[in-house]
């Protein structure tokens, strides 16, 4: 069995007596694009908030790195330690700086030093400017570069959002709910985006909307979250056919598989 | 240094005519009002207060910088405004010498208080070096304590503004004491000599007056420079990036807390410089200086002036200081209720300040521009 980049394993959460996540086991692997679903309250952001520093777990053991010898305890880090070794979160709310611009709104994710004296006396490098307008293209912001953060669309926010992770070289991509509030369109590119993502990055996307899950997982790993717990792992047709799924989840109509 | 923002902000170009304005200003600061003096157009008074002004904005730079810029509401900037000013009237009080009313070695209250020889504190404050060292050092250290404690515990938002505010309520308490050996609620005042030069109202006087307002003037040009240069580095994107959305520059590997400890340390010594150069122009620090209501009164010159803006604190701290000036003879009883409802009225009606005014106003130029030509088509 090849090591996990990502190890998380038994850990347990509450706050004030509700057990957001119970002994939960999830293991990721690297280049991996794995799809977590589970019902509203599943605990899929206190399982992103446990990565990623924002939230430290009861108990249990969350492991970072690509060997056994290159291995972090996420649990003793914050967040910035955390996503400077290369996990990188978008939030499910478009998060962006709605005062700067689209271009220094990637300026300010991009990979390098992150201290204070180091960003007084910051140059971009031409290679970094490249990087810049590669990354404007694949987000196709290109023509708004220039563009105040908070003028743009919401599908156009969202995009920024994951240019501004990928800007960071993340190993790992913690990616919530990227399709909320997307056009049907909007939405298939950035299935089409995600999976090209895949191999070079490992990411966790947790997503609502069916259609999506559907191309996106195509035959990789589906985990079905349930009060806080994994409730089964599997191929997105495997998962869709579990009766315990069926019945917490798909069943109940909502979010129906069509 | 550069004064253009630099290369990676291609949008954020220096306007023309805002460096016309801002060269302008900064003219008639430096140059005219001195010139008036000399020619004796206008008294020391005049002069002076205009110099306290220009320190007023200093401190107003300094509130900006947090509030406008990083997002840190702080209600006791003026705490740090007066420990500079404290700093520097330890140096004059040493040297008054022996000139003062009981004609000993020692300060006058330190007489009155029962003390023979100077306490041991007071002794380096001769040296003018030293003092200046400590303009910085005590603010920027009282801010650097406060602030790690502060933004260590991820204390936000009107938090931190109560706590700034009980943080200079308590600091002018204490200062009232007579026991902490620095004037009680006398404080210093005075001053004869500063650098040999006399502080004294007849003889060379008015010449060491013009000079310090000379110096005055520069210092906040070059404090203004630097917010500029500030500005336009990555520092100047990511302090922002902190106000608008702290979260996203924490998940992104920045330490926020470095950040805005860096911030809250330069503004404490931007507002002590201030308070240092007050302290000569206005003859007198007391702990008045540091009360709660100074500090909001910044808030307010901020707001009015433009809050996020390079020029808006400094507009708007002398021109309410000029209407303060003004009301405050003309109608002594209703300042602050005229603070108050300006305050009002430019958070309802003009959320950018006084600097926005000119872009609010364009529209309605040009619509009275073609009017007539309206008319004449007709």
């Amino acid at each position: 069995m090849p090591h996990p980049l990502l190890a998380v394993e038994d850990v347990s959460k509450s706050y004030d007596g509700f057990k957001a996540i119970s002994n939960l086991n999830f293991y990721l692997f690297d280049g991996e694009l794995r799809t977590v679903i589970g019902p509203n309250g599943a605990g899929k952001s206190t399982f992103f908030d446990l990565i990623t520093g924002r939230a430290q777990p009861d108990k249990g053991r969350i492991e970072f790195g690509s060997s056994p010898t290159d291995s972090h305890d996420l649990t003793t880090l914050n967040e910035y330690e955390i996503n400077r070794l290369g996990i990188g979160r978008k939030f499910q709310t478009p998060s962006v700086y709605v005062e700067h611009t689209v271009w220094d709104n990637l300026v300010l994710s991009l990979k390098g030093p992150r201290g204070v004296f180091a960003s007084l006396f910051k140059r971009l490098s031409s290679t970094e400017r490249d990087r810049l307008d590669e990354l404007l293209k694949l987000i196709r912001l290109d023509a708004k570069r220039h563009w105040k953060a908070g003028l743009l669309a919401h599908g156009e926010k969202q995009w920024l959002e994951i240019g501004m992770l990928l800007a960071q070289e993340p190993k790992v991509l913690l990616v919530d709910e990227p399709a909320a509030g997307m056009t049907d369109e909007e939405t298939r590119r950035t299935g089409e985006l995600l999976i090209s993502l895949a191999g070079r990055h490992s990411l966790v996307v947790v997503e609502h909307d069916m259609t999506f899950v559907r191309q996106i997982a195509r035959d990789s790993q589906v985990t079905v979250l349930h009060q806080g717990t994994v409730l089964c792992e599997g191929k997105f047709d495997e998962v869709q056919s579990n009766p315990k799924v069926r019945e917490v989840y798909l069943g109940r109509g909502k979010h129906g598989t069509r | 240094m550069t004064m253009t923002p630099s290369s990676f902000r291609p949008a954020a170009r220096v306007a023309g005519s805002e460096l016309a304005v801002t060269a302008m200003i900064a003219l008639l600061l430096i140059g005219l009002l001195p010139l008036l003096h000399a020619t004796g157009q206008i008294s020391t008074f005049t002069l002076s207060l205009w110099g306290k002004y220009l320190c007023y904005a200093l401190l107003a730079i300094s509130v900006n910088l947090l509030w406008g810029y990083t997002g840190l509401l702080s209600l006791g900037q003026a705490l740090f405004f007066a420990l500079g000013g404290y700093m520097h009237g330890m140096y004059l009080m040493r040297m008054i010498g022996d000139l003062g009313q009981y004609h000993k070695p020692i300060p006058d209250f330190l007489v009155f208080l029962g003390w023979t020889k100077l306490p041991a504190f007071w002794e380096p404050f001769a040296s003018f070096p030293f003092a200046f060292a400590m303009v910085f050092l005590v603010p920027g250290l009282i801010a650097y304590v406060f602030g790690y404690l502060a933004f260590r515990s991820r204390i936000r938002g009107v938090y931190f503004s109560i706590l700034t505010q009980a943080l200079t309520y308590a600091a002018s308490i204490l200062f009232f004491r007579n026991n902490l050996l620095l004037g009680g609620n006398n404080g210093f005042t005075d001053f004869k000599f500063i650098l040999g030069h006399s502080l004294v109202d007849r003889g060379a006087g008015p010449a060491t007056m013009r000079g310090l307002y000379l110096v005055t003037a520069v210092t906040l040009l070059l404090v203004y420079v630097l917010c500029r240069w500030l500005n336009g580095t990555k520092f100047g994107l990511v302090q922002q990036a902190i106000r608008d959305g702290e979260n996203r520059v924490l998940f992104s590997g920045y330490a926020t807390t470095h950040y805005k400890l860096f911030v809250f340390v330069l503004a404490a010594c931007i507002a002590a410089l201030g308070g240092a150069l007050f302290v000569p122009q206005a003859g007198i620090i007391n702990p008045e200086e540091m009360k709660a209501q100074n500090s909001l009164e910044a808030v307010v010159w901020v707001a009015v002036g433009g809050r996020g803006t390079l020029v808006g604190p400094i507009l708007g701290a002398l021109c309410i200081n000029l209407l303060k000036s003004w009301a405050s003879r003309a109608y002594p009883d209703l300042w602050l209720i005229i603070l108050g409802g300006l305050f009002i009225l430019v958070v309802l009606f003009l959320p950018g300040g006084l600097v926005s005014l000119p872009a609010r106003l364009a529209p309605l130029w040009r619509k009275r521009a073609a009017d007539p030509a309206a008319v004449t088509k007709s």
